[in-house]
C-alpha cells in the first residue's frame, strides 16, 4: 500500500508509555445497506491490530463492525524505555494490512 | 413487505427455536474459530452473555468499583461515541467493550501482553441507546462496569 494509513505516536513517561494511534480504515460494519440498490454493503473492517516492542507483543485489539470508521486507539503499558522501536500493525477482514514503526518519545 | 423483511423474519424465528439451534451454531462455527486467531463466532454473538462466554469464558462479572468507564451521556452521533476505560486492577489480561443494544454487541476486546496498564481508548459506533459494558479479565476473573450512553443518531443502520 503505497499511502500510509497509520499515525503512530508513543511517549514514555515515568516508565508508562502511552501509545495513540489513528487508522485511515472505512470500517464498514456489514449490516448498512445501499440506499439505491437495497443491497447489503459488504462488512470490511480491521479485525486484529497488534502492538510490539522488543519482540514483545504489548497488545493485541480485536475488533468488530462496531468501532468507529478511522479508528482511534490509545493505551499504555509499562516496560520500555525512550528510543525503543514500537511497531504496531492491522489486518482487516478482506486480508489487507499495513504497518508502521515509532520511536517511542 | 419485502423479501428482505421476510427474510428478517425467518431468521428471527430461527433464532427463537432457541437452545438447540445455538449448539448446532456452536458445533460448526468452533472449528474456524481454533483456525484464526479472530474470535468469529463471539463477533457474531447478537447477545452479551453469549459473546462473553465465548471471547471470555464466562457470562457473570462481578461489577467493580475499580473500573472507570468513561463515555458522553449523550451521544449526538452513534457513529462515533469515544470510550475511555482505566482500572486500578492488577495484572490486567484483557478489556473488552460491549454496546449492548448494538446488532453485534462486541465492539472491541484489548488482549495485553506483560506490563498492561489498564488503560485503552477508542471511538465505537453505536445503533440506539445502549449500556456500554466494559469487562475486565484480571488474573482469571472477570470484573464489569457499565454506563447508559443516550444514542440521538445511530451510527449502525444505513
Amino acid at each position: 500500500m503505497a499511502k500510509k494509513t497509520i499515525r503512530l505516536k508513543a511517549k514514555e513517561a515515568k516508565g508508562i508509555t502511552t501509545v495513540k494511534a489513528l487508522m485511515e480504515h472505512a470500517m464498514e460494519s456489514g449490516n448498512r445497506k445501499d440506499k439505491k440498490t437495497g443491497k447489503k454493503i459488504p462488512g470490511h473492517f480491521i479485525q486484529e491490530v497488534v502492538c510490539e516492542t522488543g519482540g514483545k507483543t504489548v497488545m493485541t485489539a480485536l475488533w468488530g463492525g462496531g468501532v468507529s470508521k478511522n479508528p482511534y486507539l490509545s493505551f499504555q503499558f509499562k516496560g520500555a524505555a525512550k528510543g525503543d522501536v514500537l511497531k504496531l500493525s492491522w489486518v482487516d477482514n478482506q486480508g489487507n494490512s499495513d504497518s508502521l514503526e515509532a520511536k517511542i518519545r | 413487505m419485502s423479501i428482505d423483511m421476510q427474510r428478517r423474519l425467518f431468521l428471527r424465528g430461527s433464532l427463537a427455536a432457541g437452545a438447540m439451534g445455538l449448539a448446532i451454531g456452536a458445533g460448526l462455527l468452533a472449528p474456524r474459530a481454533v483456525l484464526a486467531a479472530w474470535p468469529k463466532q463471539a463477533f457474531e454473538a447478537k447477545k452479551l452473555p453469549e459473546a462473553m462466554q465465548v471471547l471470555l469464558g464466562g457470562d457473570q462479572a462481578a461489577k467493580s468499583g475499580d473500573i472507570k468507564l468513561k463515555v458522553p451521556e449523550i451521544a449526538e452521533n452513534g457513529a462515533v461515541v469515544p470510550v475511555k476505560v482505566s482500572t486500578s486492577i492488577e495484572n490486567v489480561e484483557s478489556i473488552t467493550v460491549f454496546a449492548v443494544n448494538n446488532p453485534v454487541p462486541l465492539v472491541s476486546s484489548f488482549q495485553f501482553g506483560e506490563g498492561a496498564v489498564g488503560l485503552v481508548a477508542t471511538r465505537i459506533k453505536m445503533g440506539k441507546t445502549s449500556d456500554v459494558v466494559a469487562v475486565v479479565k484480571a488474573g482469571g476473573k472477570l470484573y464489569s462496569a457499565s454506563e447508559t450512553v443516550k444514542v440521538t443518531i445511530g451510527g449502525c443502520g444505513g
